[in-house]
């Protein structure tokens, strides 16, 4: 059982998340953020790996994505950064990014610099349910990584379940149909879909995210699921200044 | 059926559908639903009745006799470039429009580059009375002024693509982001055979209309169904897969693809894919693609804004992997100088585009008995001002 499993095993409710884009707002934060964010009492990170390409990010991280590649972010120095760190934080960390990014690399190669730094599992939006059973299940569970699925709206109750059989940390609640950052408020079509699948009592639990941005969307996502996924609100508080202050600061808000 | 799309969308190691899981349903509902609607009697009607009354098809297969005493053999023409619009792209925009409106949808987008497929569309929602939006690159709205204008002109919305590199690849993105965005009422209208399967089959059977008339035509004007030589030129590859498609499963028709080379393969100015490209996903398939080491994608260079595609569509990586198409390519200079031949010999001003597929002509060995057909896939007269510029008129 990996870090991440542990943490889903010892607390089930008002789990926040934190998600932001390696080498933004600056090439050298990655380490910092991660540390200030343990800190203020995140329970887990999902550390994005920047994407020329990211197909389901909304404008606040495409832009924090493109902004980290002009910086001169690349997997090896994302992996340089997080070995620097290992030793000096413990909160569970998930790679974020988009397949190709993998397949580039080398799969085995990928999925062994994640283990060696630290990093518990991985989401990686466009790898479907099918290829992943088919091509990368063995692999991930050969390195001890979870794979984390989305559900949306749209997805049919049958999907849900194929999804939560082969979960085995969390599952990835998309809030709407949209990209990331899209909208600012829950409505009651979003709260009808929250509910119909809380009733599914699913085995793994449910973590929402998309559109949560503040302290009552994240209060209203988490009387429905076992917590919630914060990314373009947390990305843009970071913009500008990045230290510990402006972190803190930003999470305290929501935790209060 | 070697060469066909496998129950999983893949063409040998390419293709399938790596989409987010927010894309999930639009992508099945298409899938469940493309064949049997595309192959019912009540479609077919519909779709030939307007390629013939609409579009102007059949388009002539053109003997051009200057040209072949030029290179050798018999050299002839699909003259695609006669098509409504100016070019192939509407053979696909006027049959998925008919598979959107069966599917109930009410909203059309579409990603463009150099316009041509985003004025097809534009032309066949006005036809239909559908709202039209249509996704372009910032930088490709500004070289391609006149299209924008004739898209406005058909009521289309044109947004721009502000990320990225703000051109094809990036508006495609937005196309896809949209459809994300807008799941049930919208229809995506994908303008090449590139995008998660279906796409790649769904266009290349809209297109096979060309390859389905070449071998009708060839019977008449040659006596056999089979050429010697298919070439056309390859971005997305949606026009050379319809002039290849009816010819796949024939080994004695060689199958010529030509990418265009920009300032040169090695320049770093090229959109030469299979010769610059590694194994990868773009816009949810699996493909060949120019990025670097970390699996980031880079901006192609082309002269012909139509072949200035990252990528290539599934079923050309397997062609190219098989060996069963021959891929060559030609740089800018050599597509320039092979429109000023054409229109000088013919009185046929090119594409820029179909202008890669005639520069070939000159690398090639053809006997005196060859048949040869070259899909000439657009008219040149959205590249006027590239024509004026680079060869002085």
């Amino acid at each position: 059982m990996n870090k991440l499993q542990k943490l889903f095993n010892t607390k089930k409710k008002d789990i926040l998340s934190i998600y932001f884009t390696a080498g933004f707002p600056k090439l050298d934060t990655t380490g910092e953020i991660i540390k200030g964010l343990e800190k203020s009492g995140v329970d887990f990170i999902e550390v994005g790996m920047p994407f020329s390409d990211p197909m389901a990010d909304g404008p606040t991280i495409q832009e924090s994505s493109e902004k980290a590649l002009v910086n001169g972010m690349n997997l090896d120095i994302y992996f340089r950064d997080l070995e620097e760190i290992k030793t000096q934080v413990d909160i569970p960390l998930i790679a974020m990014g988009y397949v190709n990014q993998m397949i580039r690399y080398g799969s085995d190669r990928f999925l062994q610099a994640c283990v060696d730094v630290g990093i518990s599992g991985l989401i990686l939006p466009d790898l479907p349910l099918k290829v992943y059973e088919e091509e990368y299940k063995k692999k991930f569970d050969h390195y001890g990584l979870v794979n984390v699925f989305l559900i949306t709206p749209q997805t049919s109750d049958e999907r849900i379940k194929e999804i939560d059989a082969i979960s085995n940390s969390f599952i990835y609640m998309v809030s709407s149909a949209s990209t990331t950052g899209s909208k600012s408020d829950i409505d009651n079509s979003q709260l009808e879909y929250f509910e119909r699948v809380k009733s599914m009592n699913l085995n793994n639990p449910l973590i929402i995210g998309f559109g949560i941005s503040n302290k009552e969307t994240f209060s209203q996502a988490c009387e429905y699921a076992s917590g919630a996924i914060i990314g373009s609100a947390f990305v843009k508080a970071i913009s500008k200044e990045s230290n510990y202050e402006q972190i803190s600061s930003f999470i305290s808000k929501i935790k209060s | 059926m070697k060469y066909s799309v496998d129950k999983n969308g893949f063409y040998g190691d390419f293709g399938g559908a790596f989409i987010p899981e927010l894309l999930y349903p639009n992508v099945k509902e298409l899938e469940d639903n493309y064949i049997d609607i595309l192959e019912s009697e009540e479609f077919i009607t519909e779709y030939k009745g307007l390629l013939k009354d609409y579009v102007g098809r059949p388009s002539p297969l053109y003997l051009a006799k200057r040209l072949s005493a030029k290179y050798g053999g018999n050299i002839y023409l699909k003259r695609e470039d006669l098509n409504h619009t100016g070019a192939h792209k509407i053979n696909n925009t006027v049959g998925q429009i008919l598979l959107a409106k069966k599917l109930g949808k009410k909203r059309i987008i579409a990603e463009t580059g150099a316009g041509q497929h985003g004025v097809a569309t534009a032309t066949v929602c006005a036809l239909m009375d559908l709202e039209c939006i249509v996704y372009m690159g910032e930088i490709d709205i500004e070289r391609q002024a006149p299209n924008v204008a004739r898209m406005k002109m058909l009521g289309a919305e044109v947004r721009p693509a502000t990320s990225g590199s703000k051109t094809l690849k990036d508006a495609t993105n937005e196309a896809i982001r949209d459809w994300i965005n807008n799941p049930l009422d919208t229809y995506y209208l994908i303008g090449s055979v590139v995008g998660p399967h279906p796409y790649p089959d769904l266009v290349t059977r809209l297109q096979s209309v060309i390859s389905e008339e070449m071998k009708k035509q060839l019977k008449e004007k040659t006596g056999k169904e089979n050429p010697d030589k298919i070439i056309a030129c390859v971005g997305g590859g949606s026009n050379a897969a319809g002039a290849f498609y009816h010819f796949l499963e024939d080994d004695d028709v060689e199958l010529i693809a030509v990418e265009a080379a920009g300032m040169g393969v090695d320049t770093g100015e090229t959109a030469a894919t299979t010769k610059m490209g590694t194994p990868g996903i773009i816009h949810g398939s699996k493909t060949l693609l120019m990025q670097d080491e970390f699996g980031q994608i880079t901006e192609p260079y082309s002269i012909s804004a139509g072949l200035d595609y990252p990528g290539v569509g599934p079923l050309h990586a397997h062609l190219f992997k098989t060996k069963r198409g021959r891929f060559l390519n030609a740089t800018d200079r050599e597509a320039l100088e092979a429109a000023r031949e054409l229109t000088l010999l013919e009185g046929i001003i090119p594409a820029l585009e179909s202008a890669h597929a005639l520069a070939v002509l000159s690398k090639i060995e053809i006997n005196d008995s060859d048949t040869i057909v070259v899909n000439l896939s657009g008219r040149g007269d959205k590249d006027m001002d590239t024509f004026q510029r680079e060869l002085g008129y």
